[in-house]
């Protein structure tokens, strides 16, 4: 299943003759604020990103661990009632005062594990965008800049790695690299992901290449490193942030794909994925533990969208209301 | 043309070429041999050593990619190293499972999705059209094996109305026993799909709706009707054609996670077995399959776009 966008949806032309100057930056921002569904995105991106971040000063460890560890079984008050948090059936409390999204099967807290999950699932897929964004922009500029051999080499390598279905690659490579750690399903992330950004920053370098400045640059004397740092890559900011953003949010839902497969995050550290898996085969009597975990992938997944969209808007002006609400 | 034709052939066929050095490099980098796959982790060094030799495994690593090559040309994709079956008899019975899927997920989101896009390009801004993007951004945004769990919680387990899981073929069902046990799984691939559809075909309609031919149509006297059916949708639709070949190109190669919930045994699955069990000529067998539909789809776009357009074989 693509999980990734279709590659029409993230290559919508930038059209730009020059870097952006600093008082077009500051149009940018503005033209950014004024779009009320991106602010809403950033705000709770920000929001998810210091609980993640805070989570061992505030989310009591006790909540975190089993009940079982505690003292084999743990009782809470509901209601007046003393009720076990893992029923003698095995069934865990449901979202009550003391467990708010409800205990999971081993009596962990949904919510705890959940706000530690977030740590990881954004941990993971950031680094993994970062490096996909790094592999994806140096293939692009050197396969569009130098053309010829280079050129014909990389795109042919670039078309097989989009040619294998993005999940299957993922998940052959997680069964090959060593399983259970973190910067495996890092590695993954940015090793599926590059080839659509080199393609777009490719297309974009070789329109660049012909205009008049990077003709100019090279009059004066300008080496090829030059031309590459300082006269191509900051044009092509725009799209790169805008790939990182909507990337992001393909590399929360791979990774949580990844971990739901059971072979990207290991248990016991808790990843949204991971935990819907574990909730999967019980979901008729504990829906908490799948549906929770999910909630937050989708939340997260909407905002970094809205923030996407909004910062392409942003950054072509003209041709806004594209494609959002 | 002919020469570019040929030209594109031969850049596919390498780009398959390197799929399949791609995938078996990776496979080869894989610790504990295939055959202990197949004769068990207490059997004698003999033995493996002598598995090893039937099937060419201590040969060197260009050697037998070399003779992979040559035997999938000719149509002999291998044995699985853990049925012992046919590799391509074994995909092939899988992907009428796979087909079925993708085709009736394929209707549903595009019944789906280019009405509402359709319907909010025509009113931006509007309430139905905030509406109208909001569902569409979940439904990109959705984990689909988490949608699938919910719709199997509530319209199978709670309602009733439709099985839990399990595929059920036409010969064995009927068509409405199919149909029945297939509702849910399509919704669930249909949901992601829906939504870019009504995005792209909104942000389509926008951009066509902004371009002098439309001004000249409507100037000339031509109703809202005849102006949005024969001029703006039918412009705005091409895209989608496009995306629609890559889309479906891409699911014939298997949708992991939507069969994985509902237990359907299409390629998905298959692959995604033979990765975890490690075995070799399958891995080999599905990427390939996967990958020959992409290949093929782009080849298709590329060539039906240089024959609608002449400038751009004239670039090459």
């Amino acid at each position: 299943m693509s999980l990734a966008p279709p590659a029409s949806a993230l290559a919508a032309p930038l059209e730009r003759e020059t870097a952006p100057h600093r008082s077009e930056l500051g149009a940018i921002a503005r033209r950014l604020a004024a779009d009320r569904w991106a602010v809403a995105g950033l705000l709770f991106l920000t929001l998810l990103t210091l609980l993640a971040w805070s989570a061992p000063w505030f989310v009591p460890h006790v909540l975190h661990a089993s009940a079982f560890r505690l003292g084999m079984m743990d009782h809470i008050q509901i209601a007046g009632r003393t009720v076990e948090v893992v029923s003698a059936d095995g069934v865990p409390v449901g979202p009550t005062r003391a467990y708010p999204l409800g205990a999971d099967l081993i009596g962990r807290d949904v919510l705890a594990r959940m706000i530690y999950g977030a740590r990881i699932s954004l941990l993971v897929s950031a680094l993994g965008t970062l490096l996909a964004v790094f592999l994806g922009a140096l293939a692009g500029l050197l396969t569009g800049f130098y053309r010829g051999a280079v050129d014909t080499a990389l795109s042919r390598f670039v078309d097989a790695m989009m040619a294998i279905p993005i999940l299957l690659l993922a998940i052959a490579l997680a069964s090959v690299l060593r399983q259970g750690s973190l910067w495996t399903v890092i590695l993954i992330l940015g090793l599926v992901n590059w080839t659509y950004l080199a393609r777009i920053i490719r297309g974009e370098v070789l329109a660049l290449r012909e205009k008049e400045f990077i003709e100019a640059a090279r009059a004066v004397g300008a080496g090829d490193a030059r031309i590459l740092l300082r006269h191509l890559l900051p044009n092509l900011l725009g799209p790169l942030l805008v790939f990182t953003t909507l990337s992001l949010a393909g590399n929360i839902l791979l990774e949580s794909a990844l971990s739901f497969l059971g072979v990207g995050i290991r248990p016991p550290a808790p990843s949204w994925g991971n935990m819907i898996e574990e909730g999967m085969a019980f979901y008729r009597v504990a829906w908490w533990i799948t549906l929770f975990p999910g909630l937050a992938i989708l939340l997260t997944v909407v905002s970094l969208n809205l923030v996407g969209d909004g910062l392409r808007d942003a950054l072509t002006p003209g041709t806004h209301d594209r494609s959002r609400p | 043309m002919t020469a570019r034709l040929v030209r594109r052939l031969l850049a596919s066929v390498l780009v398959l070429v390197i799929v399949c050095a791609v995938t078996f490099l990776i496979f080869f980098a894989v610790p504990g041999k295939p055959a202990e796959l197949i004769a068990g982790k207490y059997a004698s060094q003999e033995t493996l050593a002598l598995i090893e030799h039937r099937l060419g495994l201590d040969q060197p690593l260009p050697l037998q990619f070399a003779r992979f090559l040559t035997h999938a040309a000719r149509g002999d994709w291998g044995f699985s190293y853990v049925s012992q079956q046919p590799v391509l008899g074994t995909i092939l019975v899988a992907f009428p499972k796979t087909l079925s899927l993708t085709f009736g997920a394929m209707v549903v989101w595009l019944v789906i999705g280019i009405p509402i896009g359709v319907l909010s390009a025509l009113k931006p801004g509007s309430a139905w059209d905030r509406l109208a993007m909001v569902s569409a951004l979940v439904g990109i945004s959705m984990p689909p094996y988490w949608l699938g769990l919910i719709l199997l919680r509530v319209f199978a387990d709670q309602l009733g109305w439709f099985p839990l899981g399990d595929y059920v073929e036409i010969a064995r069902g009927g068509v409405l026993g199919w149909a029945h046990h297939l509702v849910l799984p399509w919704a669930t691939l249909a949901a992601l799909y829906a939504g870019w559809y009504a995005r792209m075909t909104r942000a389509q309609m926008l951009d066509v709706a902004r371009l002098d031919f439309v001004r000249t149509a409507r100037a000339k006297g031509l109703g809202q009707v005849a102006v949005v059916w024969r001029h703006i949708l039918r412009n705005a639709l091409l895209p989608l054609v496009t995306m629609l070949g890559m889309d479906v190109a891409y699911l014939f190669g298997g949708a992991v996670l939507t069969e994985s919930v509902f237990g359907i045994p299409g390629v998905g699955g298959l692959a995604w077995r033979a990765i975890r069990m490690r075995d070799l000529p399958m891995v080999m067998g599905t990427v390939l399959f996967a990958a020959c539909f992409i290949v093929l789809a782009n080849l298709i776009v590329d060539l039906v776009y240089s024959a609608l357009d002449p400038r751009i074989s004239a670039e090459g």
